[in-house]
């Protein structure tokens, strides 16, 4: 194909501005797939993704429009893919920026916009859902006008479910958007923008050729990581796979690459040819590292090899998933993971609870923490058990938020940003009516339970965007929780020391209520190191006794104590103390939603 | 199956009203039924008649109100038992005047039990009881000079609204009777009864403060000169009881694991690993004696580890050391030492072993009244 009738593009919008829809409505104007086989939102294959409206795997469709070669490239919608985002629009030449026209410029389309512009890329903006009552199409324009420059007029105004301008967009792309430069006889590179595992033919990268042409029987490798395989087949999706003698520069496509193992062909690696080597990878490949970490153990000990066989499936297909094996003296056997955030973690917690069925107890997240140990060692830390008690210094990651309200949240949302340990960076009117607001935020504060607390102030009006700014020097103390003088591994958190004794406080109440009372008095402490911040006790039993029982009683009492034995079983020893399973659950929920 | 079993429970289910609290099987009013009724049993026991040994240890008459039956028939059923060398009948105090004292004094009846519950006016009505103080003081006397020698007092405690001294004062009031046995209950909120619905959330709230009643009562009986033989029992101690025995022979028997039959609606039987519990509705009970046939029942097989479990569950209700080698299948070795560290249980060497015996799950098992008071718990930590 000609480079001059080839056109890369993705469509970005904030979740639920109509990108999904926007695409199915290209795939039938072009006809790539029939009214009959149109099923809603082809391109969201996940069940998971259909149900929340939300893009995991980026996939790239090949259509036709009055000659040219449109391929369209879907991009995860959401924060934690930021780098996944950024490797598919690296991909592309333009992007079509879709809004609301009722809802307006949101948190994430400032992101996604951002990070288009950062990649030279050409954006057609466009209003959506024109045909809804309340739609200000006017208001939506002069904010996208706003964003990315331009005249109102060139701004679209469509409405993808009933169709209306779909048409014109798709001539915008082909009139606005330039067509890919590359050197068809240069040594081949292509850029691996995402890559899915099929159980059958192995790794399939997505890719998009750069410079040369790929063929299948093609010895190639990862130039990054160094991986080497042969191509199996190339080809395209319109909207399935389709093989193709070669994919040439400028192209997008499949390559099936027969690896098994996913995390050897990451996103961002430059694909090249054994034979006639590049000398240069393309730029900008980054090996992400999981920030948000959590445990996640079976409710039932005997899941546990289950657990730990969805875990092998999801990595498979989610090369950013991390985990290892973790054992909990109070939870039993299960696995440390890391993810790139919080949606990230949902979506593995979800896939587990959905697709295979697993019960799971999930700690409270944390993030990674850098520490200077006494040695003078630095030590990465993604468990509060783990951190040493004696450090020099511990850092912790920031981010730099966007969050966008109506002018009158600004207030509480301030008042959130502080009790976060936030710091303000700047504020902006988008419009009369709306402003964004610019923080830098440690993400340790985020990922409990900021966003909620972010919609409830803010009636549900605020949208949120944050990316890492790296890793900051934080006054973090790690706060062990004792029962009975015995120290609860899967409670210790590193929370910041102002916050240190009201967390201990809470917790320790908590706890008080959720253990039962034993045969002796039981404290129950928060402490730093050996300073304790908190304590409360489970004072003793004096009485558990039925009074009376004779011969018609004792087949109910004795079923009472069968129930009695069987609810001791559920116990967790801590030491002495018996600590029912809930209590841990209650403890790990109010560290998830109870903080104030 | 030879005839072997000692202990007899007849179930007279007959009350003037329903207390509000009690789940029992009872019948209300209905005097027509004493007779026929009355017949039942009679017949009943006529076609359990094998079962018994010739000579029975104990005889029950529990309720209802046994002493609220038609006085001509109660004396009917008394006269058509086997005798026994312990026959209890269960009264309630506004029922025992001097002819029901003689009556049953005169039909071999030898134990009785007396409902006081309470001495408090506003708690009894709380617990709707008929009866007022001065009933079970006079009810009291009435068999005293019928020439009852065992006479036994239920209390109960943890009554909505009572307090430490309303509890205080009736333990006085009882003691102050000098009866040979008592039986203390806290009040339980039995699922399903009126009482539950009205007070249970009441209950719920003084349940933390009631958690010392128990303790309090315990000590202050034992120091009044009784014997605490098992959880909820007391009997004048050997020293102040002429060296009688005055615990109550047909409890200990189902404490004991012992065999006994049941007669009447709702009764419950266990035998040879067997156990029935009969219908509890009268009409069906009646019809199906009426045709000569057994009524229905509801059968429960108990295999040795159920027996055994029984045993310890009962037997550690009692202040005589239990012998672990029967029960040592059941048990776990750890919680036993454990529950000796915490000073809830202690063992002992029988008469028959060496001290060292007493190491192993062998010697027996006493628990010490801190245990006691907790012997639900410490039960369902020491059963393996």
């Amino acid at each position: 194909m000609d480079l001059q009738s080839i056109r890369n593009f993705s469509i970005i919008a904030h979740i639920d501005h109509g990108k999904s829809t926007l695409a199915d409505r290209i795939l039938e104007l072009t006809k790539t797939v029939s009214g009959r086989e149109m099923r809603a939102q082809v391109l969201d294959t996940m069940e998971l993704e259909r149900e929340r409206g939300i893009t995991i795997k980026a996939q790239a469709v090949r259509v036709n429009w009055k000659g040219n070669e449109l391929n369209l490239i879907d991009t995860p919608g959401h924060v934690d893919f930021t780098y996944e985002v950024s490797r598919s629009l690296q991909a592309c030449e333009g992007a079509v920026l879709v809004v609301d026209a009722a809802q307006g410029v949101e948190a994430q389309t400032l992101a996604n916009a951002y990070l288009a512009i950062e990649n030279n890329l050409e954006i057609v903006p466009v209003v959506n859902k024109i045909d809804l009552p309340q739609a200000d199409p006017d208001a939506a324009a002069a904010e996208l006008v706003e964003l990315v420059g331009g005249k109102p007029e060139d701004v679209l105004r469509i409405s993808a479910k009933t169709g209306e301008g779909v048409a014109e967009v798709l001539d915008a792309i082909v009139e606005r958007i330039p067509s890919p430069s590359g050197e068809p006889a240069a040594p081949p590179r292509a850029l691996v923008f995402d890559s899915s595992y099929d159980q059958y033919r192995g790794v399939v990268a997505f890719v998009r050729v750069v410079d040369g042409a790929f063929a299948a029987g093609e010895p190639l490798r990862a130039m990054a990581q160094g991986t080497r395989f042969e191509a199996e087949e190339v080809g395209f999706f319109s909207p399935t796979m389709k093989a193709a003698e070669t994919l040439g520069a400028g192209e997008v496509g499949y390559v099936i690459t027969g690896l098994k193992d996913v995390s050897r062909l990451r996103v961002g690696d430059t694909l090249t040819s054994e034979r006639t080597p590049a000398a240069e990878p393309l730029p900008g490949y980054k090996d992400v590292k999981p920030m948000v970490f959590a445990g996640l153990f079976p409710t039932d000990s005997d899941d546990y090899p289950d657990l730990r066989d969805a875990l092998e499936r999801l990595k498979l297909n989610d090369g950013a998933l991390f985990y290892e094996p973790e054992t909990s003296q109070a939870l039993g056997f299960g696995f440390r993971c890391g993810f790139l955030g919080l949606l990230h973690m949902e979506i593995v917690r979800e896939r587990l609870e959905r697709e295979f069925d697993l019960d799971l107890l999930v700690t409270a997240p944390n993030v990674a923490y850098r520490v200077l140990e006494r040695n003078g060692e630095w030590l990465e830390v993604h468990n509060p058990s783990e951190m040493p008690r004696e450090v020099d210094a511990v850092e912790e990651p920031y981010v730099r938020a966007s969050i966008i309200v109506p002018k009158g949240y600004v207030g509480p949302v301030m008042e959130l940003n502080n009790d976060r340990r936030g710091r303000f960076d700047h504020l902006e009117y988008l419009s009369p009516e709306r402003v964004l607001l610019a923080y830098e935020l440690p993400l340790g504060e985020i990922v409990l339970d900021y966003y909620d607390q972010l919609k409830s102030r803010t009636r549900g009006y605020a949208s949120f965007d944050y990316d890492l700014a790296g890793f900051r020097e934080g006054e973090l103390a790690r706060v062990d929780i004792l029962i009975a003088d015995e120290p609860v591994d899967a409670l210790s958190m590193i929370v910041h020391r102002d916050a240190a004794y009201s967390r201990g406080k809470a917790l320790v109440e908590r706890l008080r209520q959720e253990i039962p009372r034993q045969f002796f008095d039981v404290p129950v402490q928060a402490a730093i190191g050996s300073r304790v911040i908190a304590r409360e006790t489970i004072k003793a039993k004096r009485k558990d006794v039925l009074a009376k029982c004779y011969g018609g009683d004792i087949t109910r009492k004795r079923k009472l104590l069968e129930r009695q034995k069987a609810g001791k079983r559920r116990m967790k020893q801590v030491g002495a103390v018996e600590v029912p399973q809930e209590a841990f659950l209650a403890v790990l929920n109010l560290n998830d939603g109870n903080k104030k | 199956m030879s005839s072997s079993v000692k202990h007899l429970y007849l179930h007279l289910p007959f009350c003037a009203h329903r207390c509000g609290y009690c789940d029992f099987v009872t019948v209300v009013g209905r005097p027509r039924q004493h007779a026929a009724y009355v017949d039942g049993l009679l017949a009943e026991l006529e076609l359990e008649r094998e079962l018994l040994a010739p000579r029975l240890e104990t005889v029950f008459l529990g309720g209802g109100t046994p002493t609220f039956t038609e006085p001509r028939e109660l004396e009917r059923l008394l006269a058509g038992l086997p005798s026994a060398g312990e026959v209890t009948v269960e009264a309630n105090p506004e029922t025992v005047d001097a002819s029901m004292a003689a009556l049953l004094r005169r039909s071999g009846v030898n134990r009785v039990s007396l409902g006081a519950q309470t001495f408090q006016p506003a708690l009894l009505s709380v617990l709707d009881r008929v009866a007022g103080p001065d009933d079970v003081r006079r009810a009291f006397y009435h068999l005293r000079d019928a020439g009852f020698d065992n006479i036994s007092l239920d209390l109960i405690y943890g009554i909505p609204g009572q307090k430490p001294s309303d509890l205080d004062a009736d333990i006085e009031e009882a003691l102050a009777l000098r009866p040979e046995h008592l039986s203390c209950y806290e009040l339980e909120a039995k699922p399903g009864t009126r009482f539950t619905h009205a007070h249970g959330e009441e209950l719920q709230r003084q349940a933390e403060a009631m958690e010392g009643y128990f303790a309090c009562v315990v000590e202050t009986i034992v120091g009044a000169g009784y014997r605490w033989y098992e959880t909820a029992n007391f009997c004048r101690a050997p020293a102040v009881a002429g060296d009688r025995d005055l615990r109550s022979r047909h409890n200990l028997a189902y404490w004991q694991g012992r065999d006994y039959v049941g007669l009447g609606i709702g009764a419950v039987s266990t035998v040879k690993g067997k156990r029935w519990k009969t219908t509890p509705r009268l009409k069906p009970y009646l019809a199906a004696l009426g045709e000569g046939e057994r009524p229905l029942r509801e059968l429960e097989l108990l295999p040795e580890s159920v027996r055994l479990t029984e045993r310890v569950m009962l037997g550690l209700r009692l202040d005589e050391p239990l012998p672990l080698a029967p029960v040592a299948s059941e048990l776990d070795a750890e919680a036993l030492s454990r529950l000796e560290r915490l000073g809830l249980a202690c063992r002992t060497s029988l008469d028959s072993e060496t001290p060292a015996a007493a190491a192993g799950l062998e010697g027996a098992l006493t628990l010490t009244t801190r245990g006691r008071l907790l012997g639900d718990a410490v039960t369902a930590d020491l059963l393996a």
